[in-house]
């Protein structure tokens, strides 16, 4: 009975020792297959060297002779066929010849997928969400921003018909797109369960119409403000002397500012570089493979900064880089607009009517925009009478 | 507000001519894909 035992406790131990061995096959014995321990790290969703796959493809050479074990009857294996058809490494014929249609197999794209519907849904999603809620905090922690002593009761012209033109074509093809935007990413899983397929269809087509044909008014509405406004947003000493005194925001005391101040040249600069880039990203996407830029603009990157980023992109790569740009960059700027939106409207008074009306009152400008305003008194534009002085009565 | 609103038409005009022009020129993924010139029947 004990040799028993002692035999069956050896037997599992030259078992156990074997499988310990069985686990680090190395790529010679498998006949430069893929081992166990490849198998184990893409199962826990580790990146694994697949340059022993990716580059043996279609090589007859490379092939075991079929005097060999493991040897292959044809000059090509159905293995290769495959990683040749996977890697885009094979020159085959469809039917269709539209753009990408011979791309068969393209596995990066469950990548994109999981990304798109995972952490970019998430966390973009709870940007929004965040500045929602930090700007309702916000409000009640400091309340409107008012003019102190009240309106002068006399106004300037802020903002020329034109400028409020641009805005607004600017403003109201993002808020379309951003709105369009988030339907198309989100709509899926939030709306679908609760308004059903059908009706998501109908908005979905919708959505699609508005964002790829409203895109064009955007460019049009940042193509406008960038000239009409840039030489006025060109950073400069002051706007450190803005930030020092956190704009004002937190006390009563109002920094010197020409006609934008520094809180202002950050929302013009973070949409025009974001707006220029969500466009770029945005007609690539409008027309699809004809205009790819991730792999050019790697190779930009890797020589500059000496990164690593592929510079080899199938045309669906591409695509699925060009979307998962385009969807954070348009988030980043709905964090910013948002913020702008509230401060131009409910978060200060007498803000909305700058873009409104283009008058502003005379005292909210000499609060926020004082060197503007005495660059516009240099001018002869300020009406007479109408001084700080005269209207609080000092 | 002449300027605001007038924006919100020029938008939705931009918008219309966008779309009529990128259809006059034949431009779009069911174009590319599907149409006869694109297909290899034989």
């Amino acid at each position: 009975m004990t040799q028993t035992i002692g035999a069956l406790l050896i037997a599992l131990f030259s078992m156990t020792v074997g499988l310990s061995h069985a686990n680090e096959t190395t790529r010679e014995s498998t006949g430069g297959a893929q081992t166990m321990q490849d198998i184990m790290a893409r199962q826990a969703g580790q990146q694994i060297d697949d340059s022993f796959r990716r580059d043996a493809t279609g090589n007859p050479d490379a092939a075991k002779q079929i005097t060999e074990q493991l040897g292959v009857l044809g000059g090509v294996s159905d293995s290769e066929v495959f990683r040749g058809i996977r890697y885009s490494d094979l020159d085959i014929k469809v039917s269709n010849s539209g753009p990408a249609a011979d791309i068969l197999v393209q596995d990066g794209g469950m990548r994109w997928l999981e990304l798109r519907q995972g952490p970019l849904a998430i966390y973009g999603g709870g940007a929004l969400l965040g500045i929602i809620g930090l700007l309702v905090f916000f409000y009640f922690a400091r309340g409107r921003i008012m003019i102190d002593g009240g309106p002068a009761g006399t106004t300037i012209e802020r903002f020329k018909a034109v400028e409020r033109f641009g805005h607004w074509v600017l403003a109201s093809s993002f808020v379309l797109l951003g709105l369009t935007g988030l339907l198309t990413l989100l709509g899926r899983q939030l709306l679908i369960p609760v308004i059903g397929h059908e009706a998501f269809s109908t908005l979905a087509i919708g959505s699609k119409w508005i964002h790829n044909n409203v895109a064009w008014a955007f460019m049009l509405g940042l193509f406008m403000t960038f000239f009409m406004w840039v030489w006025h947003n060109i950073p400069n000493k002051l706007d450190l002397v803005w930030f020092a005194k956190g704009g004002g925001i937190f006390g009563k005391e109002h920094p010197p500012a020409k006609k934008f101040n520094a809180g202002q040249k950050i929302i013009f600069w973070t949409v025009m570089v974001l707006g220029f880039s969500v466009s770029l990203s945005g007609i690539s996407l409008l027309f699809p493979f004809e205009y790819p830029m991730f792999a050019k603009t790697f190779a930009i990157m890797n020589s500059v900064f000496g990164s690593s980023f592929p510079t080899e992109l199938l045309p669906h790569e591409e695509m699925q880089y060009a979307q998962i740009w385009h969807a954070i960059v348009a988030f980043v700027m709905m964090v910013a607009i948002i913020a702008h939106i509230y401060i131009g409207s409910v978060g200060m008074e007498g803000a909305f009517d700058a873009m409104g009306n283009g008058q502003v009152d005379l005292e909210w400008a000499r609060q926020h925009h004082s060197l503007w305003v005495a660059e516009e008194e240099a001018k002869g534009k300020i009406p007479a009478g109408s001084s700080l002085s005269a209207h609080h009565g000092k | 507000m002449k300027a605001m609103l007038m924006a919100f038409v020029a938008t939705a005009l931009i918008s219309v001519a966008a779309y009529y022009t990128l259809q006059g020129a034949g431009y779009s993924a069911a174009e590319k894909t599907t149409a006869p010139s694109s297909v290899r029947l034989n």
